[in-house]
């Protein structure tokens, strides 16, 4: 039986915004440098802590929820088994774990004296109730409109309804509880786990929750979400906070200090997160005291923002951003031509003149945080005049390319797709490639990436949780018109390397994987680049977090200006 | 005029319907669906197929609008499928704030407008008139959204006279009666409530309220200008009236006529203003819902919104028109 370690994360490099790749990069979580600022103790009892947020929060049940809003609220609330710490797995309601050596069970020990909002404590038993409660939905509950994650993580329900679609089989097979220890059980093991036992959706909710809600249906899967998911005073959590208000009209959400809290308790008593959609009037409603910090600040912001005095703490990297070349075109599924593309490409301007600070050149398809991230993959530096060569060896002088790019989003791998695609695209003409724009808006930028009919495209990811399979496993496990290849060696590193339960082993393999994706060069990763969040110069920010899971207890409003 | 009214509303439920058919089928044609929206960038083929098929997404669109009529004829507007909320509730929580901030924004042109234009014709020629007809033209040429960002900028942020954004103060605590927070504040007599409200609402109001203004004071000017030259008006003049009596029951109630069409129309047009102005100052109006139920294929929040506007618009217009019959005798009799 294998035992769960916990690792501090821990910093060993400059956090400066101007190192850019990951061997001279601090790619974690940079070491807090800014002390411990003495607290306006009235302050943080008397005035609520606002924090503007790009969206509004779609339900405050954590398993019907799969965007970043909704957990931002939800992770105040309620808490996980286990916890992220920049990217490793840390103690989250279990002070421990243990895993079998096949990978299906896995057992937590569960912290003493937890209480949840409502006063029920938290056992093994309301642990079990709370996966059973979700192995066990039925109709619209099934939709991944509603539990996306849950059946991505589990495969299905314990019986799949045939109108929800899904046809995979779940992996849930049970789970038992002895007073604080709690034993999951799968009939297989996948590198989800122990990842995903840190996602918010899989927050444990109070018994009596459970109970109160045992007997709501939800239909199908465009009904509305039950009410209890859009007014508090149903649901419980254990988290530092306590769901006060969700005002719909007004567009906030407002959280109450838990003072019975396991763990540190919350420094201010309230905070409260505002919906402000357009990312210029959440600077605004910052600089003019509005509000007090707010997330996804536009790179160009950013400086701006710190020579005024606001402050801009730069977080860890965890996501990623590729050019895809698709090999249903050709000559794209000519390796050299690939190549060749790859030299040509200046990631480093890229980083330098559009990305936010702490963005780094990507040379492989994952973040360099991640476990089985490999120092020997095969690397294509820039190069026009080798870009250029190479072409003519592979007989495309005069390559002509379609090339897709979104317009209506940003996205936190890629804040400003026009902008990268001019540059790209000027780089490619210099290398002599014709390049025929392509953009399209969002909702139809998906379809025709997935379909092979962009020749180039740009997309990414920004992980769920600590596993490399939640990017090269989505992207690459198997043959897809999307990329266009069909290289068994590739689909099968990826998947020996999933199935793989020893932990040393599947770095190994991971990095196998890793390397042999960049020999394929399925398309060519641009970056990686923290999502910017900024914060007054008055408050005490809580430790950024890589995943966007910071713990607004942390926060506090200072003596200072 | 009840027989007319009836008439109205049977045109306006066979344009209604009219409507919410063509907007169905040019939504559907949209290329790109809700699922690329709501789930992720990884997720996979199967989970996207899984769930356009669980919201009926795969049925053909015939059958979709089938159930559109059937679920509006039971007043189900469904629910969004981007917040999972019933659409009847989204808009009831939103279309309050975007009704007081148009109704601010053409209490202010009205206001303003007819004073000024009624000034600019009785002073014809002078400095005011210069004035009043080329701010007017400035205010029509001003598109909202920059003079939504300026106004904010200066009074907001530069000179921190006036919140940059929302309805409300964060945590402000008031009583919900009609949704309009000024009215509210009054009717509960949480006065502090209502100068809260006013005070977030005065930027975008402003903002809101530049064209109208100018559209009232050169339509007032110009009908005010029509009106005094009638022999109706040389007559009150020449048989001693007093000019107020003479503005009041001769001069302005004529020259009304054409200003309460403007108003009715421009009330209307507020909408698409108020749209723009609420993004600037997150006021939390249908703006923002639009906009991202437009982006993610959001179709029974599109189609709820669309209704809701509609049924607005035809209302407001035949209010107008009932008004014809206040305003001038005349039509009274001819109805």
């Amino acid at each position: 039986m294998a035992v769960g370690l916990f690792t501090a994360c821990g910093s060993d490099g400059d956090s400066g915004g101007d190192a850019d790749t990951a061997e001279d990069f601090d790619f974690s979580c940079p070491e807090r440098t800014d002390g411990s600022p003495e607290a306006d103790t009235a302050a943080n009892e008397s005035q609520p802590f606002v924090f503007g947020t790009p969206g509004d929060p779609t339900s405050l049940d954590p398993v019907l929820a799969s965007d970043g809003e909704t957990f931002r609220v939800n992770r105040q609330v309620f808490d996980t088994l286990l916890d992220a710490d920049c990217t490793d797995t840390v103690p989250g309601l279990a002070e421990s774990y243990e895993q079998n050596e096949e990978g299906t069970e896995w057992t937590f020990h569960l912290r003493e004296g937890v209480t949840f909002h409502d006063g029920a404590a938290l056992d093994g038993a309301v642990v079990c109730k709370n996966f059973d409660r979700w192995a066990n939905f039925t109709g619209g509950f099934q939709s991944p409109n509603f539990t996306y994650y849950y059946s991505s993580v589990f495969g299905g329900f314990a019986e799949n309804d045939p109108a929800m679609g899904i046809e995979t089989e779940s992996i849930y097979e049970g789970c038992t509880a002895d007073g604080l220890d709690v034993t999951i059980s799968l009939s297989k093991y996948t590198s989800s786990f122990p990842g995903a036992f840190t996602l918010e959706s899989l927050s444990i909710i109070s018994p009596n929750s459970i109970d109160a809600i045992a007997d709501v249906e939800l239909p199908a899967a465009d009904s509305p979400l039950p009410e209890y998911t859009q007014t508090v005073g149903t649901l419980a959590g254990t988290g530092p906070y306590m769901l006060e208000e969700w005002n719909h009209s007004e567009q906030q959400v407002t959280l109450t200090r838990f003072d019975d809290y396991w763990g540190e308790p919350a420094k201010v008593k309230t905070v409260i997160f505002r919906t402000i959609s357009d990312e210029t009037a959440r600077r605004q409603a910052l600089e003019a005291g509005d509000i007090h910090g707010y997330d996804l600040a536009a790179p160009a912001d950013a400086q701006t923002l710190m020579e005024a005095g606001f402050q801009v703490p730069v977080r860890g990297v965890f996501n990623l951003l590729y050019l895809a070349y698709t090999q249903g075109h050709a000559p794209l599924d000519d390796h050299a031509v690939r190549e060749a593309l790859s030299h040509a490409i200046d990631r480093q301007r890229i980083v330098d003149s559009v990305l936010p600070a702490g963005g780094m050149v990507a040379t492989q398809f994952i973040p360099p945080s991640l476990e089985g991230y490999s120092e020997d993959v095969a690397t294509y530096d820039y190069d026009t005049e080798k870009a250029t060569e190479l072409l003519a060896e592979a007989g495309a002088e005069d390559l002509t390319l379609t090339f897709c790019y979104p317009t209506d989003v940003t996205r936190p791998y890629m804040p400003a797709p026009k902008d990268i695609f001019d540059m790209i695209s000027s780089d490619l003409e210099a290398a002599g490639v014709t390049v025929e724009a392509r953009p399209i808006t969002w909702v139809e930028y998906i379809p025709a990436t997935r379909s092979g009919e962009c020749p180039l495209y740009l997309l990414g990811w920004t992980g769920d949780y600590a596993d490399p399979y939640n990017f090269l496993g989505t992207w690459f496990a198997t043959e897809s018109t999307e990329w266009g290849f069909d290289n068994p060696e590739v689909f099968d590193a990826i998947a020996a390397a999933n199935t793989e339960p020893d932990e040393a082993t599947r770095v190994e393999l991971w990095k196998t994987a890793n390397e042999v994706v960049m020999e394929e060069l399925p398309g060519l990763p641009i970056s990686s680049s923290p999502p910017s969040i900024a914060f007054a110069p008055n408050v005490y920010p809580p430790d950024v977090s890589p995943l966007t899971r910071e713990d607004f207890s942390q926060v506090y409003f200072t003596t200072g200006s | 005029m009840l027989r007319y009214t009836v008439k109205r509303l049977l045109q306006l439920s066979v344009a209604l319907l009219g409507l919410t058919l063509l907007l169905f089928a040019w939504f559907k044609a949209l290329p790109g669906g809700p699922e690329n929206r709501l789930l992720p960038e990884n997720a996979t083929d199967q989970q996207r197929e899984a769930l356009r098929a669980s919201l009926g997404l795969d049925e053909p669109v015939w059958v979709q609008y089938g159930e559109f009529l059937a679920r509006i004829a039971r007043f189900d507007f469904g629910s969004s499928l981007s917040s999972g909320r019933p659409v009847a509730t989204e808009l009831a929580d939103r279309l309050p704030a975007t009704i007081e901030l148009s109704l601010a924004a053409m209490i202010i042109a009205v206001g303003l407008g007819i004073p000024l234009g009624y000034l600019a014709a009785k002073r014809r020629g002078t400095w005011l008139d210069f004035a009043a007809v080329s701010g007017s033209l400035l205010g029509t040429c001003i598109p909202i959204f920059f003079l939504a960002a300026m106004l904010k900028v200066v009074f907001a942020q530069e000179l921190g006279w006036l919140p940059t954004a929302f309805r409300l103060s964060a945590g402000a605590d008031y009583t919900d009666v009609t949704g309009l927070r000024v009215l509210d504040g009054v009717i509960t007599g949480e006065f502090g409530v209502a100068w809260d409200a006013v005070r977030h609402l005065i930027l975008p109001a402003i903002a809101l309220s530049s064209i109208p203004l100018a559209v009232i004071v050169r339509i007032t000017r110009a009908s005010v200008l029509d009106v005094v030259g009638e022999d109706y008006v040389r007559t009150a003049d020449a048989k001693g009236l007093k000019p107020s009596t003479i503005r009041g029951r001769h001069v302005m109630r004529n020259a009304m006529l054409p200003i309460a069409t403007i108003i009715g129309l421009l009330l209307g047009s507020l909408f698409a203003g108020a749209v723009l102005t609420e993004s600037v100052f997150s006021f939390g109006g249908i703006g923002s819902f639009v906009y991202q139920a437009t982006t993610e294929r959001d179709y029974p929040a599109l189609m709820g919104f669309i209704l809701v506007i509609a049924v607005f618009y035809v209302v407001i217009n035949l209010i107008v028109d009932l008004s014809y019959g206040l305003l001038d005798p005349r039509v009274r009799v001819r109805k």
